[in-house]
């Protein structure tokens, strides 16, 4: 007990201390802290996912949609946009305290307004429905600039305030700056260290990822997660349990929205610019990825996903623009413009992250840091002779089922749920 | 946004003329939906022939659609390059090829991907599918770059007028292959031998295979006439507008898959209706709906019509319009 | 204690290196950083190595000029970074050019991309200017630090919108956009515009920058008999709008606004291109002052000519470098009032700034694709003052 408190311990230290120690080295420096924030957001939102995904079992492709909402919310109500929009009397200045909770609220409501109608739905339908919410989603915020011009369309919100906290009113007039009792973006000394805005933000994100994964934890030992954990694995099984159903379903879908919510309206405040480019469908596969490729179901697996996923592409990225030059001088028999497509450090990454995606899938879908269990799950058929003399016919019948091959001798005699 | 213009002295001859106007709109808006329904259609079929006999949904289906047309582009650009004189010869030899392509790629994909994963939890086999759509996006732009290939002028496009309306000869010819293209899957389906196998296998793999049908070979198949048709569908879609992109496959498969689902999925006849009636409503959708709801929603909606027409469909048949066909899964 | 010695030693290496270094690069030049920052990869990275080629003409002529500010000899250095035309990495690029402690900044391409990362370069004072973003919002928010060197939409709006209903005399309009920054904010200044002119936009609808289907559109627009579409999208989406319009039978006058002209578009629309009207900013290349000397430099140094934004970014970056060397300075505190001041005939044309960084008298063209090539119509200058709110 005290050396699992005692690890965790020393992690949190660590990763307290890392922004400095970038900063510090000079070939990485403020932008690579930068990433790491943004590293924090991804994190936070891998966490949401992995509870609709990972505990409860259920396939959101659209959960972009709620980082979205938290970020627009953040962006109305701490910017000129609706005074400029003429929808409100001065530029928004709402307290920080107010506007997180609000956002955690506001995306949890989606949630489950977005799992309502799609309650009855297998996980094939459910993937491709939930990825046309966030499309739509997108799309609306995309469009709601008529007739009356709520977020400001494809030009996006600019002008976000930061993260400050203040005693001033909750508008005030164009042209005025509140007197900022403290604000995330200045700088100040600690212990002699130079802490600048970016690593502010960054302690700030930790500090929120690491009490969302106290709660992760909590959420995952707890009745309602074993409730979740129960409906994943035998829906049927689990009502006739005498579990609700519906209310886990939707109560999954609100939780796992809540994080992005609250993701997104860090991530308003933290670039200062909201648009709808922002919250495309490859970020939700992203997501998805994240939690898969880590583990799901596994709290260190999803953080570990989410910190590699975000991190690597800034990685690759600097290596191929680093080699590119280097193979365009020496490689003369292809021409230049085969080579520049071939090169493309985005497409490069994009290549590489597919494959990745292939290859995890393919030979260690439990993800990369799983837990025992879900390892066990994916592979006991590995191990089982049974499975093998029957053919696949068996296992493929459970799995069809939708069940995990582990409980393959419980169930071989029915053959449909 | 009335139209205010110069309008003839209000009398009978006027409002017929009008009303005619409006009805000539109405059904240009309806053939061009065909139009793009019938291309739908055909990438659907692909979704749900997979769907119906091993239950997956192939994500990379519209990378492959994709793959057709880029590949039919470069082919013609080379043959042309050559020599080779235009016309519907030259399109024919190099959809071929293009076909043959798709097909191996589909093969690989089910025998490497697949195959392998067909025991597997439901998610992992998608996300595969999610990850080999993203390879084939990217590989494709390497190979024929990131913008938009124009489609080589092979077949001389002019208008011809149907019922009132604009269509290009091109469009109308579309319609029709895809009617031949449609029978001819409805008479391989439901009149072959092989047609029967796929049926078989769909409905229960495990006793298929105790009835001495090679589950492989016919899945194989199946994934190779979604290829086929695939890329026939890439083809059309690209001599359509003229041109053709690496990003094409994405918006257009999830879309052919929301008409198959739409439809009835594992339900050929429900991909077909569903492909056509999603092209009807996109049309219709984008021409009339900022009238309708008064500027509210508009022609900026167009894409995610589809959606919401499936989400609204699913709320209230979930087995779609009509009807599921596949064997009785959890 | 051995390894204090060890880095006291080191540290005399070092010094003694550097400054034995120093002296043989036989120039006590001080280098000054100028920073690009633009599409280097993704869809827009041809536009975005043309934005850095003009920069880079334009450092190599002043470093051939051996120039000195104040006293001291400088050399010019270009600080290169790659956005890929996303908002994200452009704000993560700009905090990178910030470190490497550039003196002034050329880019970003894009307005979605300029916008944000221009809060980045007014925090640390390092003027930005664009040499390509034309979305209004970028000089609207108050930064004292940031130009463009074309002009921004609002101005190109009107004059189009002006050029539609009086010069080309049409009086029943639609008006399509592609629902991307650039194109809504540019369509929108054309309504006005257009109903400025008492022209009547008859048609106002929209698509996605992804679409190549607008049969439903256009066939709105023919049921309404509008005399001319225009379409605020970028060549690949204009060139299947001109042909689903021939196919169609909608004899209206197209005109898009985007990136054309260029080569390419009669290629993608084949004959429905005859006829169509596009606009550029600026003044064509052979019609400026110096333009074709200039794409013989770009030609003689990279093997391509002139995309589409070169001259403005090397105009831009001469603004910075004249800017400097009159101030005598390249603290961008101490050069920012002669930058402002500028005053100077660049090859685009006049450069000057007016008090929000815009640039004064912008020009645009007007051409008419006829005959196999684009055609000049016009060129149009000089309504920009109204240049009030977005």
């Amino acid at each position: 007990m005290n050396n699992t408190y005692l690890k965790f311990g020393l992690l949190i230290l660590a990763f307290i201390a890392l922004p400095f120690i970038v900063n510090a080295v000079p070939y990485l420096g403020p932008s690579w802290v930068r990433i790491l924030g943004f590293a924090m957001l991804y994190v936070l939102l891998a966490l949401g996912l992995n509870i609709v995904i990972g505990y409860a079992g259920l396939l959101d492709m659209g959960y972009i949609g709620f980082y979205a909402v938290g970020a627009y919310l953040y962006a109305l109500l701490s910017s000129p946009h609706l005074s400029m929009a003429g929808l409100a009397a001065g530029v928004m200045n709402w307290p920080i305290w107010l506007i997180i909770p609000m956002a955690a609220a506001l995306a949890g409501l989606c949630g489950v307004l977005l799992g309502a109608p799609v309650l009855k739905l297998r996980g094939d339908y459910l993937a491709i429905v939930t990825l046309g919410f966030g499309e739509i989603i997108r799309i609306f915020m995309n469009n709601l600039d008529q007739p009356v011009n709520v977020t400001n369309g494809p030009q996006g919100i600019s002008s976000i305030a930061p993260i400050h906290i203040d005693a001033g009113a909750w508008s005030y007039a164009a042209g005025e700056a509140p007197h900022a009792l403290f604000s995330l973006h200045s700088k100040w000394s600690l212990f002699g260290l130079q802490v600048t805005p970016v690593i502010n933000y960054y302690l700030f994100f930790l500090l929120i990822v690491i009490f969302a994964i106290v709660m992760s934890k909590r959420l995952e030992n707890s009745r309602i997660g074993r409730a979740w954990m129960a409906l994943r694995e035998d829906e049927v099984a689990a009502e006739a349990m005498g579990l609700n159903k519906r209310n886990i379903k939707l109560l999954a879908f609100g939780m796992g929205a809540t994080f992005g919510g609250v993701s997104g309206s860090l991530f308003a405040s933290y670039q200062g610019f909201v648009s709808p480019e922002s919250f495309t469908l490859m970020e939700s596969i992203m997501v998805l990825a994240m939690v898969v490729l880590g583990g799901m179901g596994s709290i260190r697996g999803v953080v570990l996903g989410a910190l590699v996923l975000s991190v690597m592409p800034e990685l690759f990225r600097d290596l191929v623009n680093w080699v590119q030059p280097v193979i365009m001088d020496n490689v003369t028999f292809i021409s230049r413009d085969v080579l520049r497509n071939i090169l493309d450090a985005s497409t490069l990454r994009m290549l590489a992250f597919g494959i990745a995606l292939v290859l995890v899938m393919r030979f260690r879908p439990e993800g990369l840091w799983p837990s025992g269990r879900r390892r066990a799950e994916l592979h006991d058929k590995d191990d089982d002779p049974e499975a093998k003399t029957l053919g696949s016919s068996a296992s493929a019948e459970a799995s069809k089922a939708g069940r995990s091959t582990s409980t393959v001798h419980f169930h071989r005699g029915e053959a449909k749920a | 946004m009335v139209p205010v213009g110069v309008l003839p002295a209000r009398d009978a001859l006027y409002e017929e003329t009008l009303v005619e106007a409006q009805l000539n709109v109405l059904m240009q808006q309806i053939l061009n939906g065909l139009v793009l329904g019938s291309i739908y259609a055909l990438v659907a079929l692909g979704y749900t022939m997979v769907y119906g006999i091993i239950g997956l949904i192939n994500f990379a289906h519209g990378e492959v659609v994709m793959v057709g047309a880029m590949v039919t582009i470069s082919v013609l650009t080379m043959l042309m390059g050559f020599g080779m004189s235009a016309g519907v010869l030259t399109l024919l030899f190099a959809l071929m090829i293009a076909c043959v392509i798709c097909m191996l790629l589909a093969q690989g994909m089910e025998k490497f991907a697949y195959r392998p994963l067909r025991k597997a939890p439901r998610l992992t086999p998608l996300i595969l599918a999610i990850g080999i759509s993203i390879i084939l996006q990217n590989a494709a732009m390497m190979i024929w770059g990131r913008g938009y290939k124009t489609f080589p002028e092979v077949i001389e496009i002019h208008p011809v007028n149907f019922l009132g309306a604009t269509l290009t000869n091109v469009q109308l010819s579309i319609m029709v292959i895809s009617v031949v293209i449609m029978f001819g899957l409805w008479v391989l389906v439901d009149k072959t031998k092989l047609g029967k196998a796929m049926r078989a296998t769909a409905q229960n793999q495990e006793v298929a295979g105790l009835m001495g049908i090679n589950i492989n070979r016919i899945i194989s198949a199946t994934f190779l006439i979604g290829a086929a048709l695939g890329s026939i569908a890439g083809v059309m879609r690209a001599i359509n507008y003229g041109q053709a992109d690496a990003y094409m496959g994405l918006l257009l498969g999830l879309k052919a898959f929301s008409a198959a689902v739409l439809g009835g999925i594992g339900n050929l006849f429900g991909a077909m209706a569903g492909g056509i009636l999603l092209g009807l409503i996109e049309s219709l959708a984008a021409g009339y709906m900022g009238q309708v709801t008064d500027g509210f929603l508009g022609s900026n909606y167009q894409d995610i019509f589809a959606f919401m027409v499936l989400v609204l469909v699913l709320l209230v048949r979930p087995n779609g319009l009509m009807g599921e066909r596949m064997a009785d899964r959890a | 204690m051995r390894f204090q010695a060890f880095g006291l030693k080191f540290l005399m290496a070092a010094l003694a290196v550097g400054v034995t270094a120093g002296t043989a690069a036989a120039d006590d030049a001080e280098v000054i950083k100028i920073g690009f920052a633009g599409p280097l990869t993704g869809p827009s990275a041809h536009q975005g190595q043309d934005v850095e080629h003009g920069v880079s003409i334009a450092i190599d002529e002043a470093n051939e000029q051996k120039l000195k500010i104040g006293t001291t000899p400088v050399r010019f250095k270009l600080v290169s970074e790659d956005d890929a035309g996303d908002p994200r990495t452009g704000t993560s690029v700009a905090q990178r050019l910030v470190d490497a402690g550039v003196a002034v900044v050329i880019g970003h391409y894009n307005s979605g991309t300029s916008i944000p990362a221009s809060k980045i370069y007014a925090d640390a004072g390092i003027p930005q200017i664009s040499p390509s973003a034309t979305n209004p919002m970028l000089t609207n928010q108050g930064i004292g630090s940031v130009f463009r060197v074309v002009n921004d939409d609002a101005t190109l709006g009107r004059y189009a919108g002006d050029y539609i209903v009086d010069k080309l005399g049409a009086k029943r309009v639609a008006v399509i956009d592609d629902r991307t920054a650039y194109g809504q904010g540019l369509a929108d200044e054309v309504v006005k515009a257009v109903k400025a002119a008492k022209g009547d936009v008859v048609v106002r609808e929209y698509t996605n920058d992804k679409a190549t289907d607008f049969n439903a559109i256009l066939t709105t627009a023919k049921a309404k008999n509008v005399d001319l579409v225009f379409f605020a999208a970028l060549d690949y989406q204009a060139a299947p709008m001109a042909k689903q319009m021939k196919n169609l039978g909608l004899t209206a006058k197209f005109m898009n606004i985007g990136n054309l002209p260029n080569d390419d578009f009669q290629k993608m629309a084949g004959s429905a291109a005859e006829g169509v009207y596009a606009w550029n900013y600026g003044m064509p290349l052979q019609d400026m002052p110096r333009g074709a000397a200039f794409e013989q430099k770009l030609k003689a140094k990279f093997g391509t000519g002139v995309v589409q934004s070169s001259p403005f970014a090397y105009d831009a970056t001469w603004a910075a470098i004249s800017a400097m060397v009159k101030a005598q300075s390249a603290e961008p505190a101490k050069y920012l009032p002669a930058l402002k001041a500028s005053s100077y005939d660049g090859v685009t044309g006049a450069i000057a700034f007016d008090d929000k960084g815009n640039l004064k008298n912008a020009a645009a063209t007007v051409f008419q694709f006829q005959g196999g090539k684009w055609n000049t119509l016009s060129i149009e200058r000089g309504k920009q003052q109204q240049n009030a709110g977005l």
